[in-house]
């Protein structure tokens, strides 16, 4: 017999966060303080907050970026850039915006509401969660070095060879993006695993697969379709490297190899990804707007299922980015439909947030305006999509403003306004204070008003021919008032984003004290204290409906979720596993303590790129090295660890 | 273009008004040719669908939230009994944007097979070169001393299909002239092949529409329609051998630029045979110099030569620092290129 412990019966009492088990509770869950707890945190929570606020730093750089560029475009013949410095611009525009703020900030938000969502203490693989934000936080470091040493990724986000083979584009730029990309998948990997077994694992018992938010839906979603469409593009950006460095020629056409295989690789991963940063965002309104609107969201099951179907249909539509590329018009005019049908669910979706509002009671809120102005803003960016998915129109719109148009509409629509509506939403969950109100409407209006002003008459650009990607134009083409007026509308953009900063700042010091419920939410992170404890929950819930704080309000049988009384779980750093579909209790988990391997395994990573990049081998082999070690530390058999089975 | 389309065109270009084919030289609300029409048609179509679709949507979203309804007894009250309820709104909002959505999916398909192959078979074929930052063409012909080189400059025939195979020297580019059709990208390693048809003689603007590095944004061209007596003059005139250089000056200027240009450029009938730069024969037949950068002057022309580098940083045409009577030698020369 050994001292371990391999059977338990868990113990089900009622507790609060004032009882004697949260004391120890908070005792085994807090990590070190000072710096040492601030570098080998696990806490899913700590680095939600991290990726979030990371993210945002990227946003405001990535802001800067485009108002210099505004700046050079709002007249005809402007000389204030040089063209190489405006194509790095609008390539680490590009970059940062898509790769360095749209996926990580959701992530922020999944890392850090997931567990309090799902009725958990911490995501499957709190360490996992550690490393993704570190390799996340480094690659975003490492693309920005060649920035500011002014040798930046100059070829677009989209990177097309062979303008990036080395015979035109010499000089590190390009290097560092193709490192810098595959570095960065390792990042979005291991956050897509975590999300994914969390999710089959560590739900509160009685939160079937049928009860979890909309939000968690859009998170893994993306996240499958992201362990799918990363690994096409991290090896794109390998070939090229190799390309450029070690003289394949995957990709020169004067070798035999083929420019446009790296087209199809890129928009394989590409037009997947573009869900993957925008489903989760709907997720966000799906979840808070039936908070405002005081009745559970028309339409669970399609909306949950128009959710799985866009990100399976984003897979088979990659095509509608190359139509101009010359393709036999039987194959595109089949990505041409596939791009189309997408139309359906999505309006599953907007019919359904119309429905909500319609048939609830709206309270005005700040959150609730953020969350309704981008049921518009998805309008006006998938009707836009739609145009230029059908071919013979996409001849003439694509690599024109039209399509700046349609993405900014798709990518500040979509994501921008739900990750603001969601801050204001949520600030008082993770901070215990709430936003200024009055302050957050002026911030809507001045958004929306600045961005349909900055951004609508790109359209219109669009439709007189002007293409993308150019540095300056001449006077005679009839571009450039209406230039103008994009430039100043994205200026009032970036004021409504200042506001929002104010407001965070502002409202972090002297903000209205929240309770543990102050919208009168649904869902069970409403359940627990502002800001949570440590331990998320005195008690792991059990959850009987899909909305457990709304019950005794709706007539949905006699079942009643429970947030006072269940799993204890007090010794040590424990959660409970429940099976895949149907949430009943499994085993116990013994979560993991404060590390550094994590930490460690980032920058070893980073320094095996730094080799890789300056061609510094001793350096990589040293890298390489201290990774294994860092996996070994890590992955080293603890009994501690062990499962324990209920 | 209707009367009422161009109410929309006119009421959509905020400080536009009046726009004309003149004004907006790359537009394409209004298409010149069998290659550009459909897509035209189809685009309106989409795009006033679209509009519909947007303004209907912010409407529900507006009667949404102002519509009237029962006060609730306290802040704790839901607005709803039970979870249901509402799915009507799904039901009928995705069935009628099914609807439609097959219409035009219908409609796009053929629109497709319509602008695949013109509607005769062209006569005229023009093989496009695309470089940074320039375009390469030559006028084929079955009959070899018909074939002819030039650069930047196309003329075609009007109400004529026009075979243009597009091939490229180095990066992608995209062969766009929007008035008459939409874009072929040029891709190295592959001819892709498209047409174009101009129904109405005049200039016609085009441009490069992909990324292809730091001038892509000055790598224009101009398609030019000719009634087909034109055209043919046009021809007949680019077929010629450049006229021998006749004054001392002319001369002069034609030893300075086989000393400095030669290496690049050509000029048939000279001994510059150069194929690194755009063919120089005829140059003075043409409207702009640096592909659609600067209007053909002799002033134009001389900066060019002595400056292109703060003209068009870059491009692989260097500063020339010859001397000023050379520079005037050399322009005097390219003068006769008629």
């Amino acid at each position: 017999m050994s001292d371990v412990e391999t059977f338990r019966a868990p113990i089900i009492a009622r507790a609060t966060d004032q009882s004697q088990s949260s004391h120890i509770l908070k005792r085994s869950w807090e990590g070190p303080g000072g710096i040492a707890g601030w570098l080998s945190t696990v806490d899913h929570k700590e680095i939600g907050k991290r990726y979030l606020i990371t993210a945002f730093l990227f946003l405001i750089i990535g802001g800067l970026e485009a108002a210099i560029m505004r700046a050079q475009l709002a007249q005809p013949n402007e000389h204030l850039l040089t063209p190489e410095q405006y194509a790095q611009l609008f390539t680490m525009h590009g970059v940062t915006m898509i790769f360095l703020y749209a996926l990580p900030v959701l992530s922020g938000f999944s890392n850090y509401l997931w567990p309090l969502l799902l009725g958990s203490r911490d995501m499957a693989f709190p360490r996992l969660n550690a490393l993704s934000y570190w390799v996340f936080l480094f690659s975003g470091i490492f693309l920005y070095v060649s920035f500011s040493l002014g040798s930046a990724p100059d070829d677009g986000w989209f990177n097309y060879v062979p303008y990036s083979a080395r015979a035109f584009n010499p000089g590190i730029n390009i290097d560092v993006y193709a490192l810098g990309m595959v570095l960065l998948g390792i990042s979005t990997t291991v956050g897509a695993i975590n999300f994914i077994v969390t999710l089959l694992r560590l739900r509160a018992p009685g939160m079937s697969i049928n009860r979890v938010p909309i939000l968690i839906w859009g998170t893994l979603t993306a996240s499958v379709g992201n362990l799918f469409a990363v690994p096409a593009v991290s090896l794109a950006f390998f070939m090229l490297w190799m390309d450029r460095q070690f003289g394949t020629h995957f990709f020169d056409a004067s070798a035999g190899g083929q420019p446009l295989l790296w087209q199809h690789l890129f928009w394989m991963f590409g037009h997947p990804w573009v869900y993957a940063i925008v489903l989760p965002a709907m997720g966000i309104v799906s979840d808070g707007l039936p908070t405002f609107c005081r009745r559970p969201l028309v339409g669970y099951t399609p909306v949950a299922l128009a959710t799985v179907s866009t990100m399976a249909l984003g897979f088979g539509v990659w095509v509608h980015h190359m139509f101009a590329t010359g393709l036999p018009i039987m194959a595109v005019s089949y990505f041409s439909a596939a791009s189309m049908i997408i139309v359906i669910p999505s309006s599953v979706a907007v019919f359904s947030w119309i429905a909500t509002i319609w048939t609830g009671r709206p309270v005005f809120t700040s959150a609730f305006l953020f969350f309704a102005g981008f049921v518009l803003l998805f309008v006006i960016g998938g009707v836009s999509g739609f145009m230029t998915a059908a071919v013979p129109v996409d001849l003439q719109l694509t690599q024109t403003y039209f399509i700046v148009a349609h993405l900014h509409y798709v990518l500040i629509g979509i994501n921008v306004f739900p990750v603001v509506g969601g801050i204001f939403y949520w600030f008082p969950k993770f901070t215990g204070r709430l936003m200024n109100e009055t302050l957050g409407k002026w911030t809507f209006w001045v958004m929306f008003i600045g961005f349909n002003v900055g951004f609508f008459p790109m359209h219109i650009l669009g439709l007189a021919g002007m293409p993308r990607r150019i540095y300056t134009y001449a006077e005679g083409l009839g571009w450039g008032p209406l230039n103008l007026i994009v430039t100043l509308g994205s200026y009032l953009f970036a004021i409504g984003v200042l506001l929002f900063v104010v407001n965070v700042f502002v409202s972090l010091k002297r903000g209205q004290r929240a309770g543990d419920n102050p919208w009168d939410g649904a869902s069970l992170e409403w359940s627990t204290s502002s800001p949570p404890p440590v331990y998320n929950f005195a008690v792991i819930p059990t959850v009987a409906s899909r909305y457990p704080l709304w019950e005794g309000r709706l007539n949905q049988g006699d079942d009643r979720s429970s947030t006072q009384q269940g799993f204890l779980l007090d010794k040590g750093r424990e959660t409970i596993g429940t099976t895949s579909l149907d949430a009943e209790p499994d085993v116990i988990l013994k979560m993991p303590s404060n590390t550094y391997a994590p930490l460690l395994l980032g920058v070893a990573l980073a320094v095996l790129f730094i080799g890789a990049l300056l061609h510094s081998w001793w350096l990589l082999g040293a890298a390489v090295v201290v990774s294994l070690l860092a996996s070994i530390a890590w992955l080293w058999p603890e009994r501690a660890l062990s499962q324990i089975e209920t | 273009m209707s009367r009422s389309r161009a109410l929309v065109v006119s009421a959509l270009l905020i400080g536009q008004s009046g726009t004309t084919y003149a004004e907006t030289p790359m537009s394409y609300w209004h298409t010149y040719g069998p290659a550009g029409y459909p897509l035209t048609q189809l685009g309106w179509g989409l795009g006033i669908i679209s509009i519909v679709v947007s303004a209907v949507i912010a409407v529900l979203l507006l009667g949404a939230m102002s519509h009237e309804r029962s006060r609730a007894a306290d802040d704790t009250q839901l607005a709803v009994g039970r979870e249901g309820g509402g799915m009507g709104w799904i039901y009928i909002g995705t069935g009628i944007t099914t609807v439609v959505l097959i219409g035009c999916m219908g409609w796009t398909l053929l629109t497709s097979a319509s602008v695949v192959r013109p509607p005769s078979t062209p006569a005229l074929t023009v093989q496009v070169t695309a470089s940074q930052w320039w375009w390469g063409l030559m006028y084929t012909s079955a009959d070899p001393s018909r074939t002819f080189i030039t650069a930047n400059e196309i003329h075609v025939p009007v109400g004529q299909p026009v075979r243009f195979e597009v091939a490229s020297a180095d990066v992608i580019h995209s062969f766009w002239v929007p008035q008459l059709g939409g874009k072929m990208d040029v891709i190295p390693g592959q001819t892709n092949v498209t047409w174009l048809q101009a129904d109405k003689p005049g200039v016609y603007r085009g441009q490069c529409a992909e990324f292809c590095g730091t001038e892509h944004a000055r790598m224009a061209l101009v398609l030019i329609a000719d009634t087909p007596e034109d055209f043919r003059a046009w021809q007949d005139d680019q077929l010629r051998d450049t006229p021998i250089a006749a004054s001392a000056q002319a001369r002069a200027g034609q030893r300075v630029f086989q000393a400095h240009c030669a290496v690049c450029h050509t000029i048939r009938g000279s001994d510059a045979a150069g194929i690194v730069g755009p063919d120089l024969s005829h140059l003075m037949t043409r409207r702009t110099l640096a592909a659609g950068l600067l209007a053909n002057t002799p002033g134009n022309l001389a900066g060019w030569i002595a400056d292109s580098q703060s003209l068009k940083p870059g491009a692989s045409m260097p500063d020339h620092l010859v001397s000023g009577a050379d520079l005037t030698a050399v322009v005097d020369y390219l003068k006769t290129l008629q």
